[in-house]
């Protein structure tokens, strides 16, 4: 601990910490334009100018280590004289377009000009101008405007992993580019945009929409991977406008997913905003009274064991809970929320959660990835992952299944099931290297369970943990990773076939007379018989509208108080931000009118009183935003049989990133993304 | 003082040569027969206007530069600005990506004609001219939209020019 004076306040800093940090926790505010805190420090936008006694000139705080005894003021005439030159010289080069700039009324260098600009311009020479680049369909460019803080260059190269950015010639005519006309390539690239100080970097489909001063700012929760990142959405008059990530140190630190940022505009497109009833053939509009009529007369017929209901990908867990309290109250046993037919078993928490916890990602030195991209299905994740290796040099990790560049030093240890066997003998060099490790940890993808024998790989997986010392009572190495924000929310609600009740499977080939699909739309609908009547609840006319008999048109995520669950089980309230489309209604009011209409209510009429009877079912909703690292039970012991493992290759969960779910789906962004953004080098590797 | 020691009697006698020598109507006339004379303080509207200063707020218009490129490029800051919220603006990038508004509305019975708009304008696009002459018969009309500003714009271009030019010292 090093003790310094900031401005007379005595106050006592590790020995590592910068000037500016030591002012930070003395409760001063230093200018900075080029310094961030998540990011490597670079020094050169020289904003942050303080005095410290004995030394003769301003001294960059952001870059100066605190040393003991050190006098500091950040707010003399000297220090203000600096600054005041500094941004002088910032906006000798800065056009002044703010009127059309879209970072306009939310811009470091608009407020700092505030503080220490000068009313007007001493320089009467030419200004520079700079080519835009061009950075892909999300990144709009306007490069006059840069004032080379480089920040956007030591995000991509350093969290995102993605070294696309660079600076050429130095001085006034140092310029950020790509070096060759290719958008950027990052899952994250996004971010550049928030972290830019000047309107430089802003985002291309948001371009000239709106003011920061017009929006109206709601919490909520991403739902297109199941990281549960925290987001703040931008709405004015019923339209969501933009996406912004809220900072969360446990989960997505600051930073959010492409696809989480940018598939807003399939919000608007393709949406259901009505009832719809299929009539000869036909789709035919309906009334809500018609619909649940339909529904009611459709379920009234059938036996309780031939009707199924299916739960998709985005549902908050209120709809679940209801979905599964009607069937129960209808007498019906087939349940599931696991579309894509995972083997994951419901009965322990620590079979289907990431144990290790996001925040355990950090003490984490091994990896083993098992038919998992983490990049594209949670790159949020991923970054943080990456951040790992780059801080701890014995960090090493291994990947079976398809190889891909993952950002990091990753070692491909095959493809298929013969290479997870491989790893069950202690001699095999990974399994080795995994048991050496302090923490290591494995993380299962949803596709290596979805496979014909699922099971025999969470158990392969399962007796490679235990081999590596993974299941110790302090360190839970073992992880699953969701690609959908709704499945753990499922699991924990036990949306899952109830005795004698049929799965996915069995209920799409036939096993059910009426089937309700709960925004599930990543099934092969060609697999249901002509003669099952099929009731579709979502938003959007995807997959599941158009074989549907009956649609329902439910809410998006912007557009419903929910619940979601994380992968690591944290349970996170979202808010709603605008109202649904037309009749559509939240997904949980509909499923209560609908147990109405069959004579069987069910015994709640709010909300409050919904998220009651879900804490019954499951305490994890009781404590939103905490998760806690569950240990490891002893003799907790899957039910799969490693013998039955099949030489089969890993597939991966999608092929293209950008279209994954009916917003995305929906969403012209998304659409250009997955055609313009090269798929990135097959690099990694080694 | 006197009539305090008139008699009540002699108070009655004065009021009555008074009304009988009409002497009030005699001054009241007198007046009249002055201002006769005067110059006149009213002007005959419609067929006579006062003179306006060159800061009056009329109706609003919106202005282009001589090449005819509309000048307002969505800043947004009349919108900001206005204490009516009278003002409503969408934009979006045009074909040749520069900003411009694609809706443009000033709803005028709600405008109190302050004048910010026109002093938050970076451009000098949206401006109030002389106009104070446009009454309609129905409430629609009232609100405007791009095409009508524009449409004031131009057929008070010249007028518009030499006002903000006048005023441009004191700005």
């Amino acid at each position: 601990m090093a003790k310094v004076t900031v401005d007379g306040i005595e106050i006592e800093v590790p020995n590592g910490f910068t000037v500016l940090q030591a002012a930070e926790a003395a409760g001063k505010e230093i200018p900075r334009f080029c310094y961030h805190e998540r990011l490597s420090i670079a020094g050169n936008c020289r904003m942050c100018l303080v005095e410290i006694e004995k030394m003769p000139k301003p001294v960059a705080s952001c870059g100066q280590p605190v040393g003991e005894g050190m006098v500091i003021f950040t707010d003399t005439e000297k220090v203000r004289q600096a600054r005041r030159n500094v941004m002088e010289f910032l906006l000798i080069n800065h056009p002044l377009d703010c009127p059309i700039c879209d970072q306009g009324g939310e811009c470091d260098l608009q407020d700092e000009a505030m503080g220490y600009g000068r009313d007007h311009s001493r320089y009467l020479e030419n200004k520079r101008a700079v080519t835009d680049k061009n950075f892909g369909p999300l990144v709009k460019t306007v490069m006059t405007r840069c004032i080379q803080c480089t920040r956007c260059v030591r995000f991509l190269s350093e969290v995102a992993g993605v070294p696309e950015l660079g600076a050429t010639s130095r001085g006034e005519t140092m310029e950020i580019t790509n070096y060759v006309e290719r958008g950027l390539t990052s899952e994250l690239s996004g971010n550049i945009i928030d972290l830019c100080p000047v309107g430089a970097l802003t985002a291309k489909p948001y371009a000239f929409v709106a003011r920061t001063w017009e929006l109206r700012k709601t919490d909520s929760i991403d739902v297109f991977d199941a990281v549960g990142t925290n987001i703040r959405i931008d709405s004015r008059g019923g339209e969501v406008l933009r996406i912004l990530p809220r900072i969360n140190d446990a989960v997505n630190e600051e930073w959010l997913a492409d696809k989480s940022r940018f598939a807003l505009d399939g919000l608007k497109r393709k949406r259901l905003d009505r009832p719809w009833i299929r009539v000869a053939g036909k789709l035919q509009p309906a009334s809500w009274d018609s619909a649940l009529a339909a529904l009611a007369a459709r379920i009234a017929s059938a036996a309780p064991s031939r009707i199924g209901a299916i739960a998709g990908n985005l549902c908050d867990a209120e709809s679940m809970m209801a979905l599964k309290d009607l069937m129960t109250a209808l007498g019906s046993h087939n349940l599931d929320c696991r579309q894509d037919g995972t083997a994951l078993d419901a009965s322990q928490r620590e079979f289907y959660l990431f144990n290790t916890t996001i925040e355990g990602i950090d003490e984490a030195d091994a990896v083993l990835f098992v038919g998992v991209d983490p990049r594209r299905e949670a790159p949020v994740l991923n970054a943080r992952l990456r951040r790992r290796w780059v801080e701890n040099l014995n960090f090493v990790a291994g990947m079976i299944g398809r190889k891909t560049d993952v950002t990091y030093a990753c070692t491909h240890l095959g493809d298929d099931g013969a290479a997870l066997r491989a790893m069950l003998d202690p001699e095999h060099e990974f399994t080795k290297k995994l048991a050496a490790a302090k923490k290591p940890m494995m993380i299962i993808g949803q596709q290596a369970l979805a496979r014909l024998d699922g099971a025999a790989v969470f158990a392969a997986c399962w007796q490679i943990a235990g081999a590596a010392d993974m299941l110790a009572a302090d360190w839970h190495g073992f992880n699953v990773l969701h690609n959908a924000a709704a499945r753990v929310g499922g699991l924990d609600l036990g949306f899952v076939p109830q005795e004698g009740g049929k799965d996915v499977a069995a209920m799409l080939n036939g096993g059910v007379d009426v089937l309700w699909l709960l925004g599930a739309d990543e099934l092969d609908m060609t697999k249901i018989p002509p003669e099952t009547f099929v009731i579709y609840q979502g938003h959007h006319g995807d997959r599941g509208a158009a074989r549907a008999d009956l649609i329902l048109p439910g809410a998006a995520y912007t557009e419903k108080p929910g619940t979601y669950v994380n992968t690591e089980g944290r349970a996170q309230l979202a808010q709603r931000a605008i109202f649904p489309p037309g009749e559509a209604r939240e997904d949980w009011t509909i499923i209560r009118a609908a147990s109405a209409a069959l004579g069987k209510p069910l015994p709640y009429n709010d909300i409050e009183a919904l998220r009651r009877r879900m804490i019954k079912v499951s305490p994890v909703f009781g404590a939103p935003d905490v998760v806690r690292r569950i240990a490891h039970a002893d003799g907790a012991k899957p039910a799969g049989d490693v013998a039955h493992l099949t030489d089969a290759p890993f597939t991966p969960a999608f092929e293209t990133y950008y279209q994954t779910d009916p917003i995305s789906r929906a969403s012209p962004t998304m659409a250009k993304c997955a055609t313009e953004i090269p798929a990135p080098l097959q690099r990694a590797a080694e | 003082m006197a009539r305090l020691g008139m008699t009540r009697l002699g108070v009655r006698l004065d009021r009555t040569a008074r009304s009988f020598l009409l002497l009030e109507i005699l001054s009241g006339m007198a007046i009249t027969l002055r201002y006769f004379f005067k110059p006149k303080a009213t002007l005959n509207y419609p067929y006579e206007k006062n003179a306006i200063s060159p800061r009056f707020k009329g109706e609003h218009a919106l202005r282009r530069y001589p090449n005819g490129e509309e000048r307002c490029i969505a800043c947004k800051l009349c919108e900001a600005i206005c204490p009516a919220q009278a003002i409503t603006i969408e934009a979006e990038p045009r074909a040749d990506g520069s900003r411009r508004t694609t809706r443009y509305d000033i709803d005028m019975t709600k405008c109190i004609y302050c004048g910010l708009c026109e002093e938050a304008c970076p451009v000098d696009a949206i401006v109030e001219g002389p106009n104070f002459e446009f009454a309609t018969e129905t409430r629609e009309e009232l609100l405007y939209d791009k095409a009508k500003l524009l449409d004031n714009g131009d057929r008070w271009e010249p007028e518009l020019a030499k006002r903000l030019e006048l005023d441009a010292p004191y700005r």
